[in-house]
């Protein structure tokens, strides 16, 4: 399968780029690791008449310490986050679930920057970062702004992000020795997530996001207030799905992914908190 | 979009769309068609290439963003003698195919897997081949051809 045609330019910087997507306007996309883009294009479902490939801004591929929070630049591929000792260390598990990203192939070439921006409620990262209160900085033609990871995902495949707009970098907040999770449920190997669940827990304090339980990222914010509020794992696990509003697909009915984010969220908070 | 990449060792240029997936200008282009186009969707491995030293999906990577790097393909593991790569000796002491069809992807996931894992467990060899199907079911004696390849 080939995509349609397209006209492909490259940008040598961040700043090549936004005025390049300025310029082109919103037929055009930015072009990463492409392995969300390509393969939506060569199915015909995404048939942009420019792409801009950003996979040369090598300076947008880091990750450093940054006191409070880890800094990850939106160009770092999955697999240097996933063998990153920064990420490992302060956010293990945003490292651990990066790792179940598809498969190495496919580490080797996506970016989280890629991944998120894609805004695949299927895909592992945005429930993840979103789980880990993580911001994310973009950079549009007047500057840079910062935005939440629980205020980005708008819906299926859409975020807040602006035409002009590029996401530069991911900031997580340091886990400080959290407990953590991150379980997922599907049929074969390097497949999508049927339902996952990213968790962490410091005592009373614990957050909890699921992958692919409504158009976007959810965060399981009644499981978060159970915990506090001193419930056992059994019964904050009740209140997984609350929040959640699932779709149904040849792989599951409604019912059964409330079910398995429950039993997911339990397994999660059970794992966290060990 | 004129573009050049060396696979092989050897510099291969072309005028390209740049809609060309990377598999097609290795075939192509390249002449080169050990490398299979499979599932075409980035999940069955089948066209797995070496991309700059690292396992990629040929099909999921466009000619115009390797320009400039360096592929390279099965036919580009076995020495300028005849001699096989060792990976590829060992599927064939191990028979670790039956159809062939995912043995290039198989031979070039496993050859970068261990290049990142000299040391590799079984386990961890079966997960760091999730990306490459056997549409044979062949798994284990992929695996035992893998492992044979390993420092113990």
């Amino acid at each position: 399968m080939i995509p349609a045609a397209f006209e492909y330019v490259r940008a040598g910087s961040a700043e090549e780029a936004i005025s390049l997507i300025a310029e082109h306007g919103d037929e055009a996309k930015f072009l990463a690791g492409g392995h969300s883009l390509v393969p939506l294009m060569k199915l015909r479902l995404a048939q942009p008449s420019v792409l801009i490939d950003i996979g040369r801004v090598s300076d947008l591929s880091y990750v450093r310490d940054a006191g409070d929070h880890i800094a990850v630049g939106a160009l770092t591929r999955h697999c240097d986050v996933e063998n990153s000792p920064i990420v490992m260390e302060h956010a293990p598990l945003l490292a651990h679930a990066t790792s179940h990203v598809g498969d190495p192939q496919v580490r080797h070439r996506g970016t989280i920057g890629g991944s998120l921006a894609h805004a695949d409620p299927a895909s592992d990262l945005p429930a993840t970062t979103l789980a880990l209160g993580a911001t994310y900085v973009v950079q549009g033609p007047n500057g840079t702004r910062e935005i939440p990871a629980g205020s980005f995902y708008e819906g299926y495949l859409t975020s807040v992000l602006a035409a002009d707009e590029m996401l530069t970098e991911i900031r997580v907040p340091k886990m400080n020795g959290a407990g953590w999770s991150f379980q997922k449920f599907n049929r074969r190997a390097q497949d999508w997530a049927i339902v996952g669940v990213a968790a962490w827990r410091n005592g009373s304090d614990a957050g909890v996001a699921l992958v692919n339980m409504a158009s976007v990222p959810v965060l399981a914010t009644s499981v978060g207030s159970a915990i506090a509020s001193g419930a056992s794992i059994e019964d904050a696990a009740e209140q997984a799905a609350v929040e959640a509003d699932p779709q149904a697909d040849l792989n599951a009915s409604v019912e059964y992914r409330q079910h398995l984010a429950r039993v997911l969220t339990r397994r999660a908070l059970e794992e966290a908190s060990a | 979009m004129e573009i050049s990449i060396t696979i092989n060792g050897q510099v291969v240029s072309a005028d390209v769309e740049p809609r060309t997936l990377l598999v097609q200008f290795i075939r192509d282009n390249g002449g080169l068609t050990g490398t299979n186009i499979g599932c075409d969707t980035s999940s069955c491995g089948a066209c797995s290439i070496h991309l700059d030293g690292e396992a990629a999906k040929s099909c999921t990577v466009l000619a115009v963003q390797a320009d400039g790097g360096s592929v390279t393909t099965i036919e580009g593991m076995a020495s300028t003698d005849g001699t096989l790569h060792p990976m590829q000796q060992a599927f064939m002491d191990n028979h670790g195919l039956q159809c062939g069809y995912c043995t290039p992807g198989m031979v070039m996931a496993a050859t970068s897997l261990l290049e990142e894992n000299p040391s590799a467990t079984e386990e961890e060899i079966r997960i760091g081949l999730e990306g490459n199907l056997c549409r044979c079911t062949g798994y284990h004696n992929i695996v035992q051809a893998v492992l044979s390849c390993t420092k113990s």
